[in-house]
């Protein structure tokens, strides 16, 4: 059965900005998928919202619209394009979603678009709950007891049947967001109550408990013809209650028998038929009663998903290749196995070494939130580790993790143990600290229900850590089938072996550069440092050179195997690195691309007589360290806000006062802002010190805030002598709200010409006084006339083209209950979108849409600011007032606007009894919220406010730029859905005014 | 790594790998190293009679996890001769184990060494052939132990399944189900257990059984089972099978299958390293339909025109004693044969495991079609 000819035009679904539970592994299988199809000559049209991906590069499509991932948009984009397929299934569930709907609203139909890969059939036999669970028990397969709710009395009636605990699970989410845990009837109300409004079906499945079961996966591959592989089995050490993305995870299982095995293996098999998924990878997960044998089936997603990902890089099966070549016609056989070159892909992998995933958790990052882990998942990243063996795969795994902060434990033995019971981010240090302080593997396996082979592994780890690692370092391939054949490909993962060991690496004659990729997505380091990583390792092969990459993370494109000549999948520390330099003997190690990972490497690196391309260690050093890079603005004549290093808490209580308040306070060498705030006054400055632990001797930085001033990012290039500025970004919030956080636009719509003038002068004349030999970030804040210099970075933060565009984050509060919403100096924002149009109100409503807070076009607006927003707010209300909302706002806020001549209506703060404003946003009775924070102290009714409309999901604006931005933006979308346009139409046009060009030193 | 090596393993072209000793301690175990890709079911592997005379190494790291446990055994007692594993451990409470991995094979005084470069042992072997070898004590000087290789005969022309098959017939008793006379010549539990769940009446043979003792009871087919060695040296259970097939419908599984091929003309060969695993795709010829298999053989059937491998995915059909025969399987692979099926008179047999024990049960069916044709016949 090969290659369909009745197919010309396939529509591609991408899977948006990164949120927990979907990262960057859909901008992999994404990637791989398009690239498959216009190798077999297909068009493939593209649409995703998201900028910072591979896929989205021009060459990857035929055509690539960046456009909100909404049926409006699509179906533009359909009638414009006129597909003849879509491809639903390798870009996360919310392609999936959306592909579904497009089918329920008649799109597909309409214009005649066939869904390839699964049918609407098979993917909603697989996503709703009631169905899914028919089709298995029709299929002879036991699921766990369960009901349908669609309210609490439905909830209650069904508890005798099912028993406590049970747990909720919205239908239609990703990553269970809204999921939990019933343990007693008193909990009932509130976690129901979160799944029903999570679900935008308002829907939630109530099943009986399997708390303490173990958690198996397998990644199972259909064709047309019926063949169906499994591709590998995923065992979860963390048992079933802790969703599997925030799971320790080991591949392939490793403690069931060969029967309970192919137990699973048959029932994988035969949900994949009765689902239906005609071709494709699919994801199924089982609980199993380690003691009565007893398996369940839990769920299926029938699609590309976050495990197969890991599947594809545990085993070298390239799972969204194939099911890309599988959806347009082709059998497993008619596929060769990329990798050996010789069998097809209608085999089974067969592992000779141990594969374990940690999660990346970023708690720190969400004060208030509960720590606990759940069936809702928390985790912003990952990290894989290749061994021989399970300890040795285990301790790179623990090392890939790169920590901030060491964990701290319970000084109590007692209370550490206590502390096992209930899973939370570091279950696996505390385990290992418990065996450590002398506990049983019994005791622990009492308390958790982990495997004891696990915690057996562990206990000869901590009593002897370095036993595994005896022996001498040594490459060996991921070949996909345990040696019985020569691997053609070189993926490579260090092991120790009894010397003389034998290793696998092969080099060609060409010279080999290193590049070091950004490790687990965290808050503060995304996809865009990947997508970075992947352009150099293209550009090295352009030029000659063997591209030799660096990384742990799975979820990238830098891991797949075709970016580089040579993948090494291993930890980025300097030890693992500097191994990986020995065997390449490389002619340069590149650390510009991968973020702070690398750079933190290099100076380990220079040091070791490791050569370093581009940027050297002295100019990232000179960019890092204040107390070098504000002298050199000094010499340099540039403006920088005041700022003092202190080394303690007192003294910086001392230099507080000569730096002057509002200040930006924050610890030394921190990623994403961690701990960074603003305070206003010595008062807020002590609180501060009490509440962020600083480490001794560990320098804290304060910088004066300029309030009211407005921020802008450049990127630049630099070559030594030269400087080519990229593009200048302006921030859509004033400066303070973390750079990574802030919606911005490009080209900058509101500076003028001889500011944007001085702002490129300005970012040549440090690029060539730092040093930078390649990429340089540069903040400013313009305060008034004046132009200030706020950080330098030899590295990346944004790529962007096109019209006028907008970038929107995307931030996860809604996964952290009880932390608050509110934007500030610390990012928390996890990915971005993009919205392009020609004037900037319609990029703004477009990349708001893309970001899931889609502005409503009419309604009540509630408003309640600072007072030093009151004049800006009533420029707002005035705006929205004349599209015809209605406003509604607390006493100071409405008077303010009332005295402009606009109605508002007041109504209760928190504070002066019901209804107040939290029953409204509840009672579904606003549209929009606009809120700023009160400069100083209590922020306890704005915290609700926010909490409340986070939770119902609506939008709600922090700043008054941001308002006024929305305001105008409405306006915008009330004349029309905006046009679409595709990547290649924009690059095809007329050059666009970005703000790039060449720049001279001022 | 933990500490000095404390025995090695030794090919015949003097490669050495050093390891730690385990298991039941032995001066030298020396046969045919072969090695196997089954992420699981170690047991079953070192239990299963086709393995007599071979050390097996596994390619997967972690051997032993789940312990040993009575229901795991393919036979009655272990048949490999050592099993050379990267990290094998002894853990007694996994949740179905009656005994710790490596206190079984103590108790059952199988040598058996860990902490092995099982990978580079794997290339050597894929690069240079399956070999013979052995597993020593550190002690033991490296002379003396390729000397001791030397003197154990090589697997080619060697008949292993006299020392496999039973003193005497064995009789089963099924339910409903046909009749069926085995030459046992070792068969595995799994194949034993999938005809017995389907009513089957068995009757196991000594490999020596004439073709009268075999029909004495009016069996209602002949089945032959899987078992070790080479099936070249089985002339005279060839000669039993050729005055069975046309009377009787016969089946057979690994070594069956090459014992009826050679019975209906076609010769075997060895194969480099072997087939040894659980992901091996096979695909029906006659169906196009791919099964992932359990496989077990180092030899393998020639074509009728002595061809080492089927290039198009058509089975080939040629004339026999017996009148029109197919081979109907392919390995996918290396595509070598892998069953064979006779069109004029009953016998169908397959070179790979649709037993599993251990591996996938894609093939479990064959056991299905196998009772309904002797139904039907």
């Amino acid at each position: 059965m090969p290659r369909r000819n009745d197919l010309h035009k396939i529509l591609l679904i991408g899977s948006g900005p990164i949120v927990i539970g979907q990262a960057a592994e859909f901008d992999y299988s994404g990637t791989q998928a398009c690239r498959v199809l216009m190798d077999e000559d297909y068009e493939v049209v593209l649409v995703n919202s998201n900028p910072a991906t591979i896929m989205t590069d021009p060459e990857v499509a035929t055509s690539t619209y960046i456009e909100p991932l909404l049926p409006g948009p699509v179906t533009q984009v359909i009638e414009r394009e006129q597909p003849d397929a879509l491809l639903p299934t390798l870009g996360g569930q919310t392609a999936l979603n959306l592909s579904k709907e497009l089918h329920e609203l008649g799109v597909l139909e309409r214009y005649g678009v066939e869904l390839i890969g699964a049918d609407y059939e098979a993917i909603d036999r697989a996503e709703d709950r009631e169905r899914f669970r028919s089709t298995m028990t029709q299929a002879g397969l036991r699921v766990p007891r369960s009901a349908i709710a669609h309210s609490f009395s439905d909830a209650r009636a069904a508890l005798d049947q099912i028993g406590l605990p049970f747990i909720v699970r919205p239908a239609f989410t990703l990553g269970g967001t809204g999921g939990g845990v019933v343990r007693s009837e008193d909990e009932l109300e509130a976690v129901v109550g979160r799944g029903l409004s999570a679900s935008p079906i308002g829907q939630v499945l109530l099943e009986e408990s399997v708390l303490g079961w173990g958690e198996f996966e397998l990644e199972v591959m259909r064709d047309r013809a019926d063949n169906v592989v499994i591709v590998c089995s995923i065992e979860n050490l963390d048992p079933m209650g802790v969703h599997t993305g925030d799971s320790v995870c080991v591949a392939p299982q490793q403690t069931l028998t060969d029967k309970q095995y192919q137990k699973l293996r048959d029932q994988a098999i035969t949900v994949i038929r009765a689902v239906g998924v005609e071709t494709g990878g699919s994801n199924v997960q089982f609980a199993v009663d380690p003691q009565t044998d007893e398996v369940v089936v839990i769920e299926m997603n029938p699609r590309v998903s976050r495990s197969s990902a890991l599947a594809s890089k545990a085993t070298g099966f390239p799972i969204a290749k194939i099911a890309a070549r599988l959806a347009v016609g082709y059998t497993l056989q008619e596929i060769p196995n990329d990798i050996t070159k010789a069998t097809p892909a209608s085999f089974e992998p067969a592992i000779d070494y141990c594969v374990v995933k940690w999660p990346r958790f970023a708690f720190e990052k969400f004060p208030g939130a509960e720590p606990g882990l759940t069936t809702h998942m928390k985790s912003v990243g990952e990290a894989m580790a290749i061994g021989r063996t399970f300890k040795q795969a285990f301790a790179k795994a623990l090392r890939s993790r790169e920590l901030d902060a060491k964990p701290t434990f319970e000084v109590d033995d007692d209370a550490l143990l206590r502390s096992l019971e209930r899973a939370g981010a570091e279950r696996f240090d505390r385990v290992l600290e418990a065996l450590r302080r002398g506990a049983s593997v019994e005791d622990v396996h009492r308390l958790t229900s982990i495997d004891r082979w696990f915690l057996n592994e562990l206990a000869d780890l901590v009593a002897d850590p370095d036993a595994p690692f005896a022996g001498q370092r040594t490459y060996k391939s991921v070949d996909t089938c345990a040696a019985e054949f020569a691997a053609r490909t070189p993926y490579y993962y260090s092991g120790w072996e009894r010397p003389p060991a034998v290793g696998e690496v092969q080099k060609g004659d060409r010279q080999g550069v290193v590049i070091l990729g950004s490790g687990p997505n965290r808050i503060g380091q995304g996809i865009e440092f990947d997508y970075c990583c992947v352009h150099a390792a293209q550009t090295i092969r352009e030029l000659g050179r063997d591209a030799v990459m660096v990384n742990c993370n799975p979820e990238t494109v830098s891991t797949d195997y075709d970016t580089s000549d040579r993948l090494y999948f291993e930890p980025l520390t300097l030890e693992d690195v500097l191994a990986v330099c020995a065997v390449e003997r490389p002619e340069g190690v590149v650390v510009q691309f991968g973020g702070q990972t690398p750079l933190k490497l290099a100076a380990g690196l220079h040091a070791a007589g490791v050569p370093i391309l581009g940027t050297g260690i002295d100019a990232i050093d000179l960019a890092e360290d204040r107390s070098r890079f504000g002298p050199l603005l000094d010499r340099l004549g540039y403006q920088a806000p005041p700022y003092a290093a202190a080394r303690s808490a007192d003294e910086a209580l001392e230099r507080a006062a000569d730096v002057g308040f509002p200040l930006l306070v924050r610890p030394s060498y921190v990623l994403g802002g961690r701990a960074m705030e603003i305070v206003y006054d010595a008062e807020g400055l002590k609180h501060y010190l009490d509440r962020v632990e600083t480490e001794p001797g560990r320098a804290i930085y304060l910088d004066r805030f300029l309030e009211d001033s407005i921020e802008v990012d450049v990127d630049a290039l630099c070559d030594g002598n030269r400087v080519w500025i990229a593009g200048i970004m302006q921030h859509v919030e004033e400066a303070g709200i973390h750079s990574g956080d802030s919606a911005c636009v490009l080209p900058p719509h509101a500076i003028g010409d001889e500011m944007l003038e001085q702002i490129r002068a300005r970012t040549a004349g440090i690029a060539l006084a730092l040093g930078v030999v390649g990429l340089l970030n540069v903040q400013f804040a313009i305060h008034g006339d004046s132009l200030y210099v706020l950080e330098a970075n030899p590295r990346p933060r944004e790529y962007s083209n096109g019209h006028v565009c907008v970038k929107e984050v995307v931030l996860p509060f809604d996964r952290f209950a009880g932390s608050d919403s509110l934007l500030g100096p610390e990012m928390r924002s996890t990915g971005e979108v993009m919205g392009i149009a020609p004037d900037f109100p319609t990029a703004f409503a477009k990349a708001q849409a893309a970001a899931g807070s889609k502005l409503p076009l009419a309604g009540t607006v509630f408003i309640t600011v600072a007072d030093g927003d009151k004049p800006a707010a009533t420029g707002v209300a005035s705006m929205l007032h004349d599209l015809g909302f209605k406003i509604i706002a607390t006493r100071g806020t409405a008077q303010a606007i009332r005295k402009m001549g606009i109605p508002a209506e007041t109504i209760n703060k928190i504070g002066e009894g019901s209804p107040h404003v939290v029953d409204w946003i509840e009672r579904g009775a606003v549209e929009l919220v606009i809120n700023t924070p009160v400069g100083t102290g209590a922020r306890a009714d704005g915290w609700e406010i926010r909490s409340a409309a986070v939770a119902r999901k609506i939008a709600c604006i922090t700043t008054m730029a941001g308002g006024m931005a929305a305001a105008r933006a409405i306006a915008a979308a009330r004349r029309g859905e905006p046009e679409v346009v595709s990547l290649q139409q924009i690059h095809a046009g007329a050059r666009v005014r970005t703000g790039a060009g060449d720049a001279r030193a001022a | 790594m933990s500490g000095d090596p404390t025995a090695y393993v030794l090919l015949e072209d003097g490669t050495r790998f050093d390891g730690v000793a385990c298991g039941a301690p032995q001066r030298a175990v020396v046969g045919e190293v072969v090695f196997t890709t089954a992420m699981s079911g170690y047991q079953e592997a070192m239990t299963d009679p086709s393995y007599a005379g071979q050390l097996i190494a596994f390619t997967f790291p972690q051997i032993g996890n789940y312990g040993a446990s009575s229901e795991a055994m393919e036979s009655d007692r272990v048949h490999a001769r050592a099993a050379i594993m990267r990290a094998a451990v002894d853990r007694e409470d996994a949740p179905g184990a009656e005994r710790g991995w490596l206190a079984w094979l103590a108790d059952c005084g199988i040598a058996a060494i860990t902490e092995v470069d099982t990978r580079a042992l794997v290339r050597h072997i894929r690069d240079h052939g399956a070999m013979r070898g052995g597993v020593f004590d550190a002690d033991m000087p490296q002379a003396q132990a390729r000397q001791l290789i030397a003197e154990e005969p090589g697997m080619g022309g060697r008949d292993l399944v006299r020392e496999v098959t039973p003193a005497e017939t064995i009789v089963l008793d099924g339910g409903e189900g046909p009749r069926i006379a085995m030459i046992d010549t070792g068969v595995k539990r799994s194949i034993v257990r999938n005809l017995h769940a389907r009513g089957v009446t068995l009757e196991l043979h000594p490999c020596t059984a004439r073709p009268s003792q075999l029909l004495a009871n009016g069996p209602d087919a002949i089945f032959l089972a899987n078992g070790p060695g080479d099936p070249g040296a089985l002339d005279y259970i060839v000669d039993t099978v050729r005055h069975l097939v046309g009377q009787r419908p016969v089946y057979g599984i690994c070594l069956g299958h090459q014992l009826l091929c050679r019975a209906v003309g076609l010769e075997t060969y060895k194969l480099p390293f072997g087939h040894h695993g659980a992901n091996h795709p096979v695909k029906d010829l006659t169906t196009g339909r791919i099964e992932i298999t359990s496989q077990n053989h180092g030899f393998a059937v020639l074509g009728p025109d002595a061809q080492r491998t089927i290039d198009r995915d058509e089975a080939v059909r040629w004339e026999t004693d017996y009148g029109a025969a197919e081979l109907t399987h392919i390995n996918l692979y290396d595509r070598t044969v892998e069953g064979l099926a006779l069109r004029d008179v009953q016998g169908a047999t397959v070179q790979y495991h649709p037993e599993a024990g251990p591996g996938p049960h894609d093939a479990l069916y064959l056991f299905d079609r196998f009772v309904e044709e002797i139904k039907a016949a």
